[in-house]
């Protein structure tokens, strides 16, 4: 048995794409030397929908990479797990560049530990900035995003889940809280 | 969540296609990382390697040291002279050693079929098989296929013929099985001597003419033919062998259509391949060598960090 309850829906999902878009670009004064990566697999829709915006806001069009973090994640080393690893494409050199690293949502912190393990053998970012729809909190090491859609307190028996068109039909955030029968 | 069906890489005999599939994918992303700045990736940090050489070999070894160095593993090295082993009891005496050094895994090669296996029975580690005598060489066939599936897009329904020295050859039936296995058409061809008798049985199709086999397929794989077979009494002469099966420009140039020529190497110019072949425009021999780093860097992976 689990309750989901819907926290924003598709209109309220595109304004925080946009405002996270506009926070971006005045945070860095502009576009130049921007450079965004999505993580696998949510945080590439979600670094696309924010590049369409900054495109639109500023007439520019980022270069876009993916990233799969599945080689340099400690649980995979622990024998925790192993999912399915998949190729990075990140096409461009990211020396020097700032790099808008997106997903989904932050939660223990360990992805986005395993992606800045990554990206630093990719070359030598002069920034890398985190964005994330959803912070949920508990995190097990230090680290925080620059951009956030929004923070929501969560137990740990509960699931966020951000939903996006290209996979589900729709956009929006979702509660889910699990419940023992 | 993918996971191999198998705990060992002993040969490509009975191995699922979903497992081969698994691989050849896997190995995608590894030939991205090959590209990146820094070639290396922590995945499988604090885990020890050994590669187990009885036989001589130098780029199966590097290619595999190679694969786990950029996967962060320990390696060691263990290159014994195929003369100071005596088979069976110091084999076993190896195992038992192998064992009290806990490593993680084994790649290993041996001149005698088998040797792998009856490693792997008493030891508790993960094998590979880099070579067991003329029985297979998994992750030779494994990047040859996965050259293939590159070329092609797909194995499925491709005609490969495998030409020289079959009977011999470990690499051949690694190749027989796994390219079977994934829907691929194979023939061998070679002199009737160096054919092994039921070959067809396993579910390839058997040319003696070089001149057919070339115009039926879509890629040959040339193997080595291994100068010391003429004094077997296989094959009259070298050049004999080179005007009867030889892969020259001549017999391309020849064919309708261009095919794909792929050696396992080390090769013998002029003997079953001609340079300018080797060297074409249609050769894929050297993206094998690089593609063999990213298939072994696959079969590690998988097998390293593969779940109890």
């Amino acid at each position: 048995m689990s309750e989901t309850q819907i926290l924003i829906d598709e209109p309220g999902f595109d304004r925080m794409i946009s405002r996270l878009a506009h926070e971006i670009v005045e945070h860095n004064h502009g576009t130049s030397d921007l450079v965004i990566i999505g993580l696998r697999t949510r945080g590439v829709y979600v670094a696309r929908r924010i590049r369409e915006k900054i495109a639109a806001i500023e007439g520019v069009e980022l270069p876009l990479g993916v990233l799969d973090v599945t080689l340099y994640r400690d649980d995979v080393r622990q024998h925790l797990r192993q999912p399915e690893v998949r190729a990075s494409d990140i096409p461009f050199d990211i020396s020097d560049r700032h790099v808008i690293l997106v997903d989904d949502v932050l939660f223990t912190g360990r992805t986005v530990r395993s992606a800045l393990d990554a990206l630093i053998d990719f070359g030598r970012p002069r920034t890398i900035q985190l964005v994330v729809i959803v912070d949920r909190g508990h995190r097990e090491l230090p680290i925080r995003a620059d951009y956030t859609g929004k923070t929501i307190a969560t137990s740990r028996g509960q699931e966020v889940r951000v939903r996006l068109r290209e996979v589900d039909g729709s956009d929006g955030i979702d509660l889910v809280t699990l419940q023992d029968t | 969540m993918a996971s191999l069906t198998i705990d060992h890489l002993i040969g490509l005999d009975g191995v699922p296609r979903e497992d081969i599939a698994l691989i050849l994918d896997t190995t995608d992303t590894f030939l991205e990382v090959l590209d990146r700045p820094v070639k290396k990736v922590p995945t499988l940090q604090g885990k020890t390697v050994v590669n187990l050489f009885f036989e001589n070999s130098t780029r199966t070894r590097i290619s595999f040291e190679l694969a786990e160095r950029r996967l962060s593993a320990d390696v060691v090295n263990f290159s014994v002279g195929t003369s100071s082993v005596s088979k069976g009891e110091s084999l076993l005496d190896t195992a038992r050693n192998i064992e009290a050094m806990k490593v993680d895994m084994v790649v290993m090669r041996h001149s005698a079929a088998g040797a792998c296996e009856f490693l792997r029975r008493r030891c508790t580690s993960r094998f590979i098989n880099a070579g067991d005598g003329a029985h297979e060489h998994p992750t030779q066939a494994l990047l040859d296929m996965f050259t293939l599936r590159r070329e092609f897009g797909t194995l499925e329904g491709i005609n490969v013929c495998i030409v020289g020295d079959i009977l011999h050859s470990r690499v051949a039936r690694s190749n027989m099985f796994g390219l079977v296995t994934m829907g691929a058409n194979v023939a061998v061809c070679g002199p009737p001597t160096l054919l092994p008798r039921h070959v067809d049985r396993l579910g390839v199709r058997v040319f003696t003419d070089i001149d057919e086999a070339l115009a039926w397929c879509d890629a040959v794989n040339v193997l080595r033919i291994q100068l010391e077979r003429r004094a077997g009494g296989y094959f009259p002469t070298l050049r004999e062998y080179h005007d009867v099966y030889g892969v020259t420009a001549e017999r391309l140039d020849r064919l309708s259509r261009r095919i794909a020529i792929l050696h396992p190497g080390p090769i013998n110019r002029g003997v079953e391949i001609d340079s300018d072949v080797a060297d074409g425009p249609q050769s894929v021999i050297l993206r094998q060598v690089t593609h063999g780093v990213a298939v072994r860097m696959a079969v590690l992976y998988l097998l390293g960090t593969k779940t109890e």
